[in-house]
């Protein structure tokens, strides 16, 4: 919030300032720069999408063609029409879903208590949750597959949901940091008409951080979306792969037969639900990515 | 913290509050317990094990065998130095995105979706894009050969099939897909200082490398700080591009990491003990890290105060 505010300032400042004629030339070509730069930058998705629409014997003529010639599409329903990759889809939204809602809840109500409530222990037990986020993946996965294996879970999709049911310290932080800036009069003034704290939290506080919730919410979906490691780790058979575990599957396999075609559809495929969502909400996405910066 | 006093004379109305909030953070705390804590202190027993999964945990104890086993396998330390020699890519990355965000940060047209173009790499799944780029290294038919062909008429090199050119490679990939995350956070920098610096500056006949050396760079310095461990603790984990794009550990296992020899220790060869004894080894150095960001961040990072 405060971002958004300095930005504006900022900006009504520039506009105040007469712009050189040298400076304007500087500007040209940063402005180009920068652009054949980002060019560069998206050209190998570019190229991906454009892949996936060529023909085999293009694709293998070894000479350098970007543009699709004859365009197939025959590549995209092949691609849905296998039973894996269906699966896959499935598997990863019923993984989001119950992670989402529960997991959700349980964040917001965790940053709830731990932003406007009181209570012994408070800061301590706020720093050890915080410190889960220094502690790298790598580091817990073994004894989480042996628990896991142990609780029979490994055959089902259970290591996926039910750890990010019990929240997500991430969120927790966001959403407290967001709650701060709310007046902690409201919370006063439902005490004394004797709210009981759930319905505070629920009447009140929540629909109070919907937008900052909304946008982690995203945030997680996306992580959720492109989670690679963990599902391979912890998913033992092959129904129960997620969509990325099943992408990876393809590369393995048709790249011995060269159908790159095939490989560059699913892969294009899997991306489009990250990338829709960005696209649609890149303003409050890239914002919050910019604050955890300057926090 | 509240006082004993206090503790004791809390009122009613203050003990039903906190109740109420220990059961609202119940739910994240035995997550912590259940799936952070446990396996941490599991992890330091089982390093200490001979350990498969199979046989017994404590039966098989080995003290600090695995540990002296791990720092004597020249497949450990060839790992360690590949995963540093990645680290070449952390200062590029800051240094063009410090550049781009620069640029960005000016009187240009198309901002946000330069922004965007720059930042779709990091929003695009780390799989899917490790499998595009394979295919753009591919020695035969690949993107970048292919341009290489039409420029020189020659062959070019073999991408991810040479011991080298592997990690010339995996650079090349890891720049590409985190430069739009360093460019957002410097241009949240760069927009957080303030303009009448830059006047003042101008106004005592300052010239641009001079703004850019005593203003620009020391007040982006928290960014360049946050933008270092975070790549440094991460550039530690780096996994998932190498299985991908090479799936056993590149020619002559030149481009595997730790975490890829770890997993392959405890996965594929199912020595979870040893496993282990390497994720304790990744600890120390990421809590190091860590250590080194909370002490350093006052001598090395200027603030606008």
């Amino acid at each position: 919030m405060e971002l958004a505010l300095k930005r504006s300032s900022a900006k009504d400042y520039q506009s105040d300032r007469v712009t050189t004629s040298k400076e304007k030339v500087v500007n040209i070509i940063v402005f180009v720069v920068l652009f054949l730069f980002a060019i560069t930058m998206v050209f190998p998705l570019i190229y991906m999408v454009a892949t996936s629409f060529m023909t085999k014997n293009q694709i293998l003529s070894g000479s350098l063609t970007i543009l699709p010639n004859p365009i197939l599409i025959g590549k995209y329903s092949q691609v849905l029409s296998k039973g894996q990759f269906i699966s896959g889809i499935i598997n990863t939204i019923c993984v989001e879903i119950p992670v989402l809602l529960i997991g959700g809840f349980t964040s917001s109500l965790a940053a709830f208590a731990f932003a406007k409530m009181e209570f012994r222990g408070k800061n301590i037990l706020f720093l050890a949750l915080l410190a889960t986020i220094m502690i790298p993946f790598a580091v817990v996965m073994i004894p989480q597959y042996v628990l896991f294996t142990k609780l029979g879970w490994t055959n089902s999709l259970a290591p996926l949901i039910i750890p990010g049911c019990f929240g997500n310290v991430g969120m927790i932080f966001f959403l407290r940091q967001n709650l701060y800036s709310i007046p902690s009069d409201l919370m006063d003034a439902a005490k004394i008409d004797g709210c009981n704290y759930f319905r505070i939290y629920y009447k009140i506080f929540l629909p109070l951080m919907k937008g900052a919730l909304g946008t982690q919410l995203m945030l997680w979906f996306m992580g959720i979306w492109n989670d690679y490691l963990a599902p391979t780790i912890f998913l033992r058979s092959e129904k129960n792969w997620t969509l990325q575990v099943v992408i990876r599957s393809f590369n393995s396999y048709y790249a011995i037969q060269s159908d790159y075609a095939l490989i560059m559809a699913a892969s294009v495929i899997a991306m489009l639900p990250t990338l829709v969502l960005f696209f649609l909400f890149q303003r409050v996405i890239i914002e919050s990515i910019a604050i955890s910066g300057i926090k | 913290m509240a006082s004993k006093k206090q503790k004791i004379h809390m009122s009613a109305m203050a003990k039903r509050e906190e109740r109420w909030a220990w059961l609202f953070i119940a739910a994240p705390f035995v997550g912590f317990m259940l799936f952070m804590a446990y396996p941490i202190v599991f992890a330091l027993i089982a390093s200490a094990s001979k350990w498969t999964g199979i046989n017994s945990l404590w039966g098989n104890m080995v003290g600090f065998r695995n540990y002296a086993k791990i720092l004597t396998d020249d497949k450990f330390w060839k790992a360690m130095g590949t995963t540093i020699i990645y680290m070449i890519g952390i200062p590029i990355g800051m240094i063009l995105g410090m550049l781009i965000a620069m640029g960005l940060n000016r009187k240009i047209p198309g901002k946000r979706i330069l922004t965007t173009m720059y930042y779709v790499p990091v929003v695009s799944s780390l799989v899917a894009v490790s499998i595009l780029w394979a295919w753009v290294f591919n020695y035969d038919y690949g993107l970048l050969n292919g341009i290489y062909k039409a420029l020189t008429g020659m062959h070019g090199p073999n991408w991810l099939g040479d011991e080298v050119m592997v990690k010339i490679s995996l650079i090349i990939f890891m720049v590409w897909k985190g430069l739009g995350g360093t460019v957002i956070l410097y241009l949240a920098g760069l927009q957080n200082i303030p303009r009448d610096y830059y006047e003042a500056a101008m106004i005592d006949g300052a010239n641009s490398w001079q703004k850019f050396k005593s203003i620009t760079l020391p007040l982006l310095s928290p960014v360049t700080f946050y933008v270092l461990i975070t790549s440094l603790i991460g550039g530690f984990q780096v996994f998932v591009e190498v299985q991908v794009m090479t799936p056993s550990g590149g020619p002559n296992y030149s481009s595997a990491t730790v975490v890829f020899y770890l997993y392959e220790k405890a996965f594929t060869n199912g020595q979870l003990g040893y496993g282990s004894a390497v994720a304790v080894i990744l600890a120390i150095i990421i809590f190091i890290i860590t250590a080194i960001n909370f002490r350093g961040q006052d001598k090395w990072v200027k603030t606008i105060d």
